[in-house]
């Protein structure tokens, strides 16, 4: 019969969609030299696959010594947040089809974090910040509770959006004013004050607001929507960051 | 003596093997929330928050202030060509026109001046920087305030 042929035919042709894609990767190693420096890798690889994918192919193909940091490989744990083509996503997020493998990607470390070695960033900083802001439930009574904390769902609603964090640092790290010194709380820090300012079980949320009302705090803001862009989770950071700005007024005034 | 201590706490020799001992401790992990000596002082106070405030307010009386000047001085009556000391001697006669152009004044130069304060912050990276920056930026927000108000409020019509 000539039908099953043809679908032979076209299964082999489906069955092998490896497309060559140029990575540009920077690279960096401090016990080498102190100049970062662009290296290009030329791969075998199914568009359809992820840039993570194409960076353990070099890794455990081509270059052993390029680093980078992964846990879940699946857009969860954060870990994997750089800068590709230029933006900041998660390279476990981002297809390779679709950010037009025809030219070279280009894949840095993410900015304004100290770079240890490759992609791999100091993430003190950043973690400071969110340290600083009490990421925690506060109550004032010290009792052990008896029964869980009830919350209605329009209270939980109100702050469902900043509940998505998962402190990869693109929105951070995309922020110019972070780029600077360093010394803005930055969308992360923001973002994760906010979740426990708006939840109705939580009583710290004045000492949170008086944290955030720092020369460093929310008013270094410059509503530049490059946290909102960067952000994987699709947390709307910004207007989150208002938010908070608009607690700290109506408090005020 | 090592001896003993193996055979008192019972722990396999896997677990029991320890990498740090009296002379050689375990590296300390800091505290969570640690302040080291680099990190600034926090600043709580509500300043930075009256700043973002002033600028919307002032921005929304400026566009008023402002745009209602341009079109009096340029588009109105002739235009720009009927501007002289006569024409300006005139409008400062009158206790309205000199409170327009002092609001006009403060508030435009405090817009600005609060608006470089925060690129200087932004911008200039080293703190030394920014204290020469601001410090000039300063200077001339007060020296042209206070020579406006001057001029606005001791204006003599009858100079030669």
């Amino acid at each position: 019969m000539a039908t099953p042929v043809l679908d032979k035919v076209e299964a082999e042709s489906a069955a092998s969609p490896y497309i060559t894609v140029t990575f540009r990767v920077r690279r960096f190693n401090p016990e080498v030299s102190a100049e970062a420096t662009w290296e290009d890798f030329q791969l075998e690889i199914d568009p359809k696959e992820r840039v993570l994918d194409g960076l353990h192919k070099i890794k455990w193909d081509i270059d052993g010594t390029l680093t980078f940091r992964r846990s879940c490989a699946h857009g969860i744990c954060g870990s994997d947040a750089m800068r590709i083509n230029g933006k900041n996503r998660l390279a476990c997020k981002t297809l390779i089809k679709d950010i037009n493998p025809e030219k070279p990607i280009t894949v840095e470390p993410i900015k304004g974090l100290t770079v240890l070695k490759d992609l791999v960033v100091d993430m003190e900083p950043f973690f400071q910040a969110y340290r600083d802001v009490m990421p925690f439930l506060v109550t004032k009574d010290t009792n052990e509770p008896t029964r869980e904390r009830l919350q209605s769902a329009e209270d939980r609603a109100r702050f469902d959006d900043t509940t998505k964090c998962i402190l990869c640092a693109a929105c951070t790290s995309s922020c110019p004013v972070f780029w600077n010194d360093g010394q803005y709380f930055g969308p992360a820090a923001i973002v994760n004050a906010h979740r426990f300012i708006f939840d109705s079980r939580d009583e710290a949320g004045e000492q949170r607001l008086e944290i955030l009302n720092d020369k460093d705090g929310v008013w270094r803001c410059r509503t530049t929507f490059n946290c909102t862009d960067a952000c994987p989770r699709g947390i709307e950071v910004t207007k989150a960051i208002q938010e908070v700005k608009r607690a700290l007024i109506t408090r005020r005034f | 003596m090592s001896t003993t201590e193996t055979t008192a706490s019972g722990i396999g020799p896997v677990e029991g093997a320890s990498l740090y001992d009296v002379d050689n401790p375990a590296p300390v992990i800091e505290p969570p929330r640690k302040r080291t000596k680099k990190t600034p002082k926090s600043t709580r106070g509500n300043f930075e928050m009256y700043g973002w405030v002033f600028m919307r307010l002032s921005g929304i009386v400026l566009v008023v202030l402002v745009l209602g000047h341009l079109l009096i001085q340029l588009v109105l009556d002739g235009g720009v060509s009927k501007i002289g000391f006569a024409f300006v001697a005139g409008r400062w006669a009158s206790p309205w026109w000199q409170v327009w152009d002092l609001a006009m004044l403060w508030l435009a130069m405090l817009h600005g001046a609060n608006g470089l304060r925060t690129v200087i912050n932004d911008y200039a990276e080293r703190a030394n920087t920014r204290l020469w920056l601001k410090g000039l930026l300063y200077t001339a927000t007060v020296f042209t305030i206070l020579l406006g108000t001057l001029v606005i409020f001791t204006f003599d019509p009858n100079i030669r």
